[in-house]
Parts: structure tokens; C-alpha cells; sequence
């Protein structure tokens, strides 16, 4: 499903974000990125998403070359992937309902299909009661889970999410991977970057490790 | 929920073409209304930008009135613009004039005649010109009798043509008949007339240029907002539509005012105006925007407004990327 072939990522500066990185993803597989701060985490999600193109190698991403995708065609490529952000990235003057709608609104989908799809979201994250709540007024757990359900809500094959459980205590970490752990069960092919390492060793899931840019492991649970 | 595992997951292709036709034209309304509802939550900044607009509008506007206006009343001078046929003096006979009068009323450039005779021609002298003690010593009418010709056509050239045509006639000494005056007036008009448009360019480039940089201050001041809905899929024609709009009732409000400021100058105008037709005996009535030019206003303020935004959203969208 996302398979990394020698990509690199270099910024203009020289500074080099990811060098050389192979890995293959497999459709429905559940992952984890994890490495210190500065590792490359978020810039090797960006590059899936194409926020950030890389420098060399080859990504494909549901048999997609992402090097040949033109600019115009990004927009279709991220409405195949759901992705959650650290900072959460919601619209601060719309509703809970109004943010997990955008992607549904942004695809054309009919008032009344929105409706129910945004319902479902919102309960599979547990906020079906916050529908008409502005996130300013919810915890930082609830913002990410407002996130979440803005990524799943149009059923996107592939889920990417970058430091979800970032400022949040361990109960509440351990439910939002819990989530995830669902969205994989339903056949998601979901990508988790995180510095938690407790947490992720508890998941018990394939884990990428990140070293300053180079991939220095990939672990496989013992089962 | 259940999740599709497959990338061609395209709602577009599962939905019925009507039923997406309509959720197309459901989602144009609600962005065309609801960026009307986001220049209403500014009113001040929002009506001065537009005032800005209308201003700009209203100066070619007026200017086109006004020549609408001079060219109303030259006409009304060309229509009496008239021809005076000086009668040979030997062909003083009232019959051979009348006779004369007779041929020329079916020429087909002539729409009507009059005859003044030296007899009508030495009494209008004597009444007008104080001289009548004077012109009583004089033995014999020295006048011509006259035939004032009315012209069908009112186009320069055929007057022209039939100017040439009378001279030759035997009958006729002189003609009288100055275009001259006339042509200088409809030459300034048409000079004036290009100035108005040369105006209008400029000021609708103002137009342009004003929508265009409220446009960029609207599309920074919601960086955040874009960059979230690129990151969720949006294509650059969904982010840019409610721009267009916001232009689109920039540019409509701006030629709404333009409207309301070019009626209250007619209005203002109209009573001074009526009272010189009035001393100048004439039933000169104002030109005012009618149904088309009032729609022809609005539209092109609307256009304006449309491709001021555009441009302003194509150079700066760009720009814009996710972080």
C-alpha cells in the first residue's frame, strides 16, 4: 500500500530530513513510526501526503508513483488518506459537526449523506454529543478525536497520524491508539508516528525506528 | 462504520449524475450566500470598499449620461436644421414661386417647405429690425422671396448631397445652409466620447485593482483555513469559488452604489435643468439610466468584481501551501 524506495529528503539548507529510507507497507498492515525529535517522523507522513515532495527515490502509494503525480492531482490522492495532526489543525470558528464535515463537503457529497456519515464519525470517537460544540471549548483529548474523525469520516484506505496521543496522559493515550487499532481491524491501513515507545511496545505492532533521518530498525512483534 | 479497503473509493462514481448535479448547485448557493454573509459581518470595512467601487462607476456612468444628454440636444438642433433657398430676384411672381414651392415639396430628400414671400420677408424685417420708418423710402421690395426647406434626412451627407442638388437649380440664387457649426460640435462629442472611455479603462482598472487587493487581504487573513482545507483534499477551485463570490458582491454593491449616486445627481440636476428648457422654450427632458443601462452597470460591476478577484486568487492561492 506505501512502499519507500532509497527516498531522501533534503532541504534547501543541505540539512538532510530522511536519507535513503526502503520500507513496504502492506494493504491493512498497522504501523508504527517512532524516533527522538527531529528523526524525521512527520517529514516521512508529509511525503506520503505529498506536503512535501521528496529529493530522490521513489513513493508509491496505492500503486500511485507519487515522483509522477502531478500538482493537480494532489487533492485527490489526500482525500484517499486520512491524516491527524499533532497541532490538530481544526477550524476554530466552525462546529465539531462543520470540521468533520469539510472533507465530505470538499468531495460533494449530499447534504443528508454528510449528515449521517459525520454521525457515525463522531460516535465511533465518542463525541457524538459535541456535534454543535466549537473545538475551542474541548479538551485537548476531544480536539484530537475531533481530528480523527475529520480523517476516517470518508472512509480513506489509508490513515496516517502524526504524534496523537502528543500532550496526552496515558488512559487517554491508550483509548485514542485504541481507536486506531479499530480503523485497522475494519481493513485501514493505518501509519501511527510517535515517541511514545512505551505505548508502542504495549500495541504490540510492526515499528519503524528513525535515526536522524535513516531508518535504523524495523521490528516485527514477537506473537 | 464500515471502511472500504479499495483507493477508487470516488463518491463521484457511485452517486446518481442528477443527484450530484444537485449537491453541485446546493453547494454553489450556499457559498454564494454564505460569502455575502461574510462581507456582512464587516459592514463598515465591507461598505467602504464598495463605496470605493461605486464611486469609481459612477464617474464614467455620469459622463456617459451626459453626452447621452449633449447628443440629445444636438439632435433636436439638427432636426430644425434647415435649408434656405434665396429665390432668383427676376422670378418674383407669387404663382411662378408657388409653382416652384409645388416641384420641390416632391423631391424625396425634402421632408416640408415654407414660402416666405419678399412681401411676408419686408413685413418680418419691418417688425423685427426697428428700421420700418426707413424702409418705407424705399420705392421697390428689395427682398427675394425665400423657401425654407425642411430635410427628411438628417444625416450630414444626404444634406450635402441635396444642398448641391438645389444650387444647381435654375430658380435658386443661394442656398443657405450651415452644417459647419454642427459638425464642429459632433466632432468634439465624438472626442469627448472617447475620452469617457478611455476614463472608463482606467477606472475600471481601479475597480480591478481594488477588488483584487481586498481579495488578497481576505485570502491571508484565512491562511489557516486554506491550508486545512488543502490538506483534506480540496481542489484549488473549491477554495477559490468563495473568493469569486466575495468579488462577484464587491463588484454588484459597487455598482448598486454607482446607480444610487448617479440618480441622486440626475435628481439634483433635473429642476435647474427643466427651468433653462424652459427659458429657452424647448421640451428638453433629462436622459436617465433606464432598465438597460442600469442593468448593463450592475453587470459590469459584478464582471469587474469577478475578475478582480480572480486575478488576485490565481497570483495568491499559489502561494498558499500546507505546512
Amino acid at each position: 500500500m506505501i512502499l519507500f524506495n532509497k527516498v531522501s529528503k533534503r532541504y534547501p539548507g543541505g540539512y538532510k530530513a530522511l536519507i535513503q529510507v526502503n520500507f513496504h507497507l502492506k494493504r491493512g498492515e498497522m504501523t508504527f513510526l517512532t524516533g527522538h525529535s527531529g528523526a524525521g517522523k512527520s517529514t516521512l507522513l508529509r511525503l506520503i501526503a505529498l506536503i512535501e515532495r521528496n529529493s530522490s527515490g521513489q513513493i508509491v502509494v496505492g500503486g500511485q508513483n507519487l515522483s509522477r503525480l502531478p500538482n493537480h492531482h494532489i487533492p485527490y490522492l489526500r482525500r484517499k488518506i486520512g491524516m491527524t495532526f499533532q497541532e490538530h489543525r481544526l477550524l476554530f470558528d466552525r462546529t465539531v459537526f462543520d470540521n468533520v464535515a469539510l472533507p465530505l463537503v470538499i468531495a460533494g457529497f449530499r447534504h443528508q449523506e454528510i449528515r449521517r456519515r459525520v454521525r457515525a464519525a463522531l460516535d465511533k470517537v465518542g463525541l457524538l454529543n459535541k456535534e454543535k460544540s466549537y473545538p475551542i471549548t474541548l479538551s485537548g483529548g476531544q480536539q484530537q478525536r475531533v481530528g480523527i474523525a475529520r480523517a476516517v469520516v470518508n472512509k480513506p484506505p489509508i490513515l496516517l497520524a502524526d504524534e496523537p496521543t502528543g500532550n496526552l496522559d496515558p488512559g487517554l493515550a491508550r483509548e485514542i491508539m485504541n481507536l486506531f487499532v479499530q480503523f485497522n481491524q475494519v481493513g485501514v491501513t493505518v501509519l501511527i508516528a510517535s515517541h511514545a515507545l512505551g505505548l508502542i511496545k504495549s500495541m504490540g505492532y510492526r515499528t519503524l525506528i528513525l535515526q536522524q533521518g535513516n531508518l535504523i530498525g524495523d521490528t516485527y512483534p514477537r506473537r | 462504520m464500515k471502511h472500504s479497503t479499495h483507493l477508487q473509493n470516488n463518491p463521484r462514481r457511485k452517486a446518481k449524475p442528477s443527484q450530484q448535479g444537485h449537491a453541485w448547485l446546493l453547494h454553489h448557493l450556499y457559498v454564494l450566500f454564505s460569502s455575502l454573509g461574510r462581507i456582512a459581518r464587516t459592514p463598515l470595512p465591507s461598505l467602504m470598499t464598495a463605496a470605493v467601487i461605486g464611486i469609481a462607476l459612477a464617474l464614467p456612468t455620469g459622463l456617459y449620461l451626459l453626452l447621452e444628454n449633449v447628443q440629445q440636444i444636438s439632435n433636436d438642433w439638427e432636426s430644425v436644421a434647415q435649408m434656405s433657398l434665396f429665390i432668383k430676384p427676376e422670378i418674383n411672381d407669387d404663382a411662378k414661386i408657388n409653382a416652384f414651392a409645388k416641384k420641390l415639396e416632391q423631391h424625396p430628400d425634402i421632408h416640408g417647405i415654407r414660402i416666405i414671400t419678399p412681401a411676408q420677408a419686408l413685413e418680418e424685417y419691418r417688425q423685427l429690425s426697428g428700421f420700418g420708418d426707413a424702409l418705407k423710402a424705399l420705392e421697390e421690395n428689395p427682398l427675394p422671396a425665400v423657401i425654407v426647406i425642411q430635410p427628411a434626412s438628417s444625416e450630414v451627407e444626404a444634406n450635402q448631397r441635396l444642398l448641391k442638388n438645389l444650387e444647381q437649380l435654375p430658380e435658386v440664387d443661394i442656398v443657405q445652409f450651415d452644417m459647419l457649426w454642427l459638425k464642429r460640435l459632433f466632432t468634439i462629442i465624438t472626442i469627448i466620447r472617447r475620452g469617457v472611455l478611455i476614463l472608463a479603462g482606467l477606472l475600471s482598472l481601479a475597480v480591478l485593482l481594488v477588488i483584487g487587493n481586498t481579495i488578497r487581504l481576505a485570502i491571508y487573513n484565512r491562511r489557516d483555513e486554506i491550508e486545512i482545507y488543502k490538506l483534506v483534499g480540496a481542489t484549488d477551485t473549491f477554495i477559490r469559488r468563495p473568493f469569486l463570490y466575495i468579488g462577484f458582491w464587491y463588484g454588484l454593491f459597487g455598482g448598486l452604489i454607482a446607480w444610487v449616486l448617479v440618480n441622486i445627481s440626475l435628481w439634483l440636476l433635473k429642476k435647474p435643468v427643466k427651468q433653462l428648457a424652459i427659458l429657452y422654450e424647448s421640451q428638453f427632458e433629462l436622459v436617465t439610466l433606464d432598465a438597460l443601462s442600469s442593468f448593463i452597470l450592475l453587470f459590469c460591476g459584478a464582471l469587474l468584481g469577478l475578475a478582480g478577484a480572480w486575478l488576485a486568487v490565481g497570483q495568491h492561492l499559489k502561494n498558499i501551501q500546507p505546512r
